[in-house]
């Protein structure tokens, strides 16, 4: 569409990459895929050269690993499900490097696309975050415990009990996983959108006539800015992703009474 | 105002398109209301009590961080679902 006799791409054109290998099969691989292998084969070498060669005083690869793992336990764990939820350290630590990678290649020159920007993988990881608190909650507490805890607020009177209940239902249950992978889907969609919108607009007004070309330092001074933003949403995504991750296990683990 | 019905009656698709850019505008503008207000709310307390106790800034800050993502959540549904409304 032409907005102001400028040519923006439709929004199909910006998410959807066309196939590079195994075209017009179910496992026809695209950019996105790509992306997704690529962040899961750095965050594997990232760990695994990091705690091949052990010294005592850390240096290079294993000191940013090791600081990470110390940011995933002091401030995603100990502050949301205590010293009980040292088990899921590996989990979230993985999941926070895997969501921080795929999202950190919006700003990568030459392939700056965030895989999450489509929504399949997202959902799959919201998925599993879902599967892992009920499974955790149930094991801790019993079926009808954990329906109990996470169904029924303390202190509610009994009169507004159904609605109360079919409220918490939806909110747990469906609400939960959906919006944890919206969250993270929709913030990078927007965030890529707002860097194409920028970039189409200094190139174009970069390419009108001579005297206007200064006026492309204002949406390019922005695109920069934006960009250094950006990043800042990459890594704050994921760590809102484990952070709710981590709050969703903690609230099954040791419900409120 | 016939001349009007005519010329929409003439140009339907471009009426109905244009009506469709409208109502998204429409759906995230209002979605964005009440989750902005929210934010600066959780943000603003945030600080009060970062000023308050300096040395609680830690857990505060991860609280406010989660107050955030929960508030946010609602303008992001706005924004999804101003992509799925087509024409």
């Amino acid at each position: 569409m032409t907005i102001l006799g400028i040519d923006f791409p439709p929004i199909t054109h910006l998410t959807r990459w066309p196939d590079i290998f195994f075209k017009d099969t179910p496992y026809a691989i695209n950019k996105t895929v790509l992306i997704y292998f690529a962040a899961v084969a750095i965050t594997l070498v990232f760990f695994f050269a990091a705690a091949r060669r052990r010294a005592l005083v850390p240096s290079g690869t294993q000191n940013v690993a090791e600081s990470s793992v110390e940011f995933v336990r002091e401030s995603i764990i100990l502050q949301t499900i205590g010293p009980e939820g040292m088990g899921y350290l590996p989990f979230l630590t993985t999941m926070f490097f895997f969501i921080f990678i795929v999202n950190i290649f919006e700003i990568l020159p030459f392939i700056q696309f965030p895989g999450n920007a489509r929504i399949a993988v997202p959902l799959l990881l919201a998925i599993l975050v879902w599967f892992i608190f009920n499974i955790v909650g149930i094991k801790r507490q019993g079926f009808f415990g954990y329906m109990k805890s996470s169904l029924i607020p303390p202190g509610v009177p009994k009169a507004i009990l159904p609605l109360m209940v079919l409220i918490e239902f939806v909110s747990t249950f469906f609400v939960r996983p959906f919006s944890l992978a919206i969250r993270l889907f929709a913030n990078m969609l927007a965030g890529h959108l707002i860097l194409v919108t920028f970039a189409i607009l200094s190139s174009s007004i970069f390419g009108a006539a001579a005297l206007l070309k200064i006026g492309a330092t204002f949406p390019f001074a922005l695109l920069v800015a934006l960009t250094a933003f950006e990043i800042l949403v990459a890594g704050l995504q994921a760590f809102i992703f484990a952070i709710l991750t981590a709050v969703y296990i903690g609230l099954a683990m040791h419900p409120e009474h | 105002m016939l001349d009007l019905v005519q010329l929409a009656a003439q140009s339907a698709g471009e009426l109905q398109s244009g009506l469709t850019a409208v109502g998204r505008g429409i759906v995230y503008g209002g979605a964005a209301i009440g989750p902005g207000i929210g934010i600066g709310i959780v943000v603003g307390n945030a600080i009060t009590a970062m000023a308050r106790q300096p040395e609680a800034a830690g857990t505060v800050r991860t609280t406010m961080f989660l107050g955030i993502a929960f508030t946010e959540a609602l303008a992001l549904f706005g924004f999804v679902l101003s992509f799925i409304i087509s024409g």
